[in-house]
């Protein structure tokens, strides 16, 4: 798109749009968000940037094809499950960690490695999508 | 106030999580649905590299097929074995329950996937492959076990779509028109089917409170009759599209001969014995009532399916859609077994439903054999093939008496049970159907043979003129897919003489499947109590 502002303000609002989708993804274990909803975010960010620079600009910044990327959180989230093959209890079963950093205590659970899988396949699926709208031409 | 307010808390509250351990062999249940997911998922990462990606998916496959043959004896040992996910306690968590019927279904599923596999090496188109084959195949057979081994209805309804999904896919993975066309009526239909399934299992939520399967067959009783007639009723449209019951057939035959013939082979080998898994689940073992208010209905379309489809047969040039009527034709043979119910029946059911998925599988590969050897697809223009390549000719011949259900062949036995289901029934009428079908579907096969085979040109003036648009299998293709029918004809022949452990396994999953205690039990829920009675 050959708008000066749009152009000028889209690499700025697809690195807040993709900051703001890991900060939804992290928080959605207690709370509204999540790897779906959080996924979404960053897949609009990548398609807004693919609106004001083209898609090639965009699969060269991604560096890895989508479907690779929705590959690869299908992959974390059922590893994710795996991990409670050596508790004898069955598969998926949530495992709690915990890191103290001061007065800080990080959780580190099972079910988070396993939306981080979530966010990873819903980023990849809608933005190949989006992308290959954008391109018109799906078969090149 | 604080002790009095957590008593209360532990009176209101029931037991949520498993107390008891789950011991690493339980896990067999699981590992199937979950190396083909990782794998298909691993493949999609990878799907541009032109190395390692059949060697990995024959290995995954292989993996998952020895992780089932496990878990095939030690169901047959112990009974139904069930993991409920995430530790929760059933109807809570979704539970994988595995008995004879899914665990040897999911079996035949991944051994003919890793035929398909196999053959595929001969037909191996670069671009196919760069859209992304291993990776849907993969995914289509983690859809179909996950369909086979889950004991909770909306997660079957998930499995259903992740089938659906990959099966889109593959279907149009050519990018021919004619796949474009075929994938419009197949997803249409099929889409349908999923919705009319979805609006069941919402009534059926409404109307029972539960999704767990063996939690369905304990409160079914207590339920409104009326409505869960309703809901058997939309299950039964459902699973009848998908399982391409008569009325409901069109999709099949007018998509299954457009993609490659590895594909068609994994389509006709797989999707619809999920339908038909479904329905024996659901009418047989969770809604023992409404089946038997729909015994005539039950019947009615067995005859239509069992006579019309070998008509069909009959009637197609094309081979590969004479194929798909031979498919429909067994789904016939299904509802035939389902509509007498008794354990006869139902172990027929279940076996013929395996031996289908096994001969189908071959019946297509044969028939890529065949398009490969004459160049072409219509029967019309194929003939001289047993001057050719008279292994070729044996195969589809064997195959045809499979299918039509003639000794001592694999599909005479579950024939056999149904036939003798029928008879203890005195219903004569199903019984003639059956054996109309027998004799439909060998002049059918019959008729293609003589088509393909026997007569030396091609039709028309010139037919005693050898034909000259044959030619030799080249090497490939015959150290791959030649080898890989062979194999799987191969078993087909010795599970047709020796049938003695497919009869017990039939016979243990027809028992587990018309008093379904031990599938409830070994989920840990206790029979005569639930949790909303409270009685835990």
């Amino acid at each position: 798109m050959k708008t000066l502002i749009f152009r000028t303000i889209a690499p700025t609002l697809t690195a807040i749009m993709v900051v703001f989708s890991i900060f939804v993804l992290l928080r959605g274990h207690n709370e509204p968000g999540g790897g779906f909803i959080g996924g979404l975010i960053a897949a609009s960010a990548i398609a807004i940037y693919g609106i004001a620079v083209g898609v090639r600009e965009v699969r060269k910044a991604l560096v890895v094809d989508p479907i690779s990327l929705a590959g690869f959180g299908v992959f974390i989230a059922g590893f994710s499950g795996l991990l409670s093959l050596g508790q004898s209890v069955p598969y998926l079963t949530g495992l709690w960690g915990y890191i103290s950093i001061g007065a800080t205590k990080i959780t580190i659970s099972t079910p988070m490695i396993f939306d981080i899988g979530v966010y990873f396949a819903v980023v990849g699926t809608i933005s190949a999508v989006a992308l290959a709208l954008e391109e018109g031409d799906v078969d090149k | 106030m604080e002790s009095q307010y957590e008593t209360e808390l532990d009176l209101e509250l029931p037991q949520a999580m498993l107390e008891r351990t789950t011991s690493a062999a339980e896990w067999n249940l699981i590992l199937p649905v979950v190396i083909a997911l990782m794998a298909g998922a691993l493949l999609a990462m990878v799907r541009h590299s032109r190395g390692s990606q059949v060697g990995f998916s024959v290995l995954a496959v292989l993996a998952i097929i020895v992780v089932e043959v496990d878990l095939f004896f030690q169901v047959l040992e112990t009974g139904p074995v069930a993991m409920t996910m995430g530790n929760w306690l059933p109807p809570f968590g979704i539970s994988f329950i595995a008995d004879t019927m899914s665990v040897s279904f999911a079996l035949a599923a991944s051994f003919v996937t890793l035929i398909v596999l196999i053959y595929f090496q001969a037909e191996i188109v670069p671009r196919e492959v760069r859209h992304g084959f291993y990776p849907l195949v993969l995914l289509l057979l983690a859809g179909v076990t996950g369909a086979f081994l889950t004991g909770d209805l909306f997660n079957l309804y998930v499995w259903f779509e992740v089938m659906l999904i990959a099966s889109f896919g593959l279907l149009i993975i050519g990018g021919r028109k004619m796949q474009l066309d075929a994938a419009i009526k197949y997803g249409f239909l099929n889409f349908l089917a999923t919705t009319f399934f979805l609006v069941g299992l919402g009534y059926m939520y409404g109307l029972t409170g539960t999704l767990n399967m063996a939690d369905i067959a304990l409160v079914v009783g207590h339920a409104d009759p009326a409505p869960m007639t309703a809901v058997a009723a939309l299950f039964l449209l459902a699973f009848g599209m998908k399982a391409a019951a008569f009325p409901v057939n069109a999709w099949l035959p007018a998509s299954y001969h457009t993609p490659d013939a590895a594909v068609s082979a994994l389509f006709g080998g797989l999707l619809t014995k999920v339908g038909v898994y479904a329905l024996l689940r659901i009418m047989i073992a969770l809604m023992p009532a409404s089946r038997e208010l729909f015994d005539p209905l039950l019947t009615g379309i067995a005859v239509l399916t069992l006579i019309l489809a070998p008509m069909g047969a009959i009637a197609q040039t094309n081979l590969r859609r004479a194929i798909g009527f031979f498919v429909i034709g067994g789904i016939g043979a299904v509802f035939a077994g389902m509509a007498v119910a008794n354990v006869l029946g139902i172990a027929g059911a279940v076996f013929y439903a395996f031996h289908s998925m096994l001969t189908m599988t071959a019946f297509y590969l044969v028939a890529g054999l065949v398009e490969r050897v004459t160049q072409a697809t219509d029967t019309r223009q194929m003939g001289g093939v047993y001057a050719a390549d008279s292994l070729i000719s044996i195969l589809f011949i064997i195959l045809v008496v499979a299918a039509a259900g003639l000794p001592p062949f694999l599909g005479f036995w579950p024939k056999m049970l149904i036939v003798e289901a029928t008879i203890s029934q005195s219903d004569w009428i199903l019984m003639s159907a059956v054996l109309i079908n027998s004799l439909l579907t060998s002049i059918a096969g019959s008729r293609l043979w003589a088509h393909i085979f026997w007569r030396p040109g091609r039709e028309g003036a010139n037919s005693e003129v050898p034909n000259d648009h044959l030619r030799q299998l080249n090497s490939t293709e015959k150290r791959m897919a030649l080898s890989a029918v062979c194999v799987l004809v191969g078993v087909i022949v010795m599970l047709g003489l020796l049938p003695n452990l497919l009869f017990n396994a039939a016979n243990f999953a027809a028992m587990d499947l018309l008093s379904p205690q031990n599938y409830i039990t070994s989920t840990g829920l206790e029979l005569g109590s639930n949790l909303m009675g409270g009685t835990q």
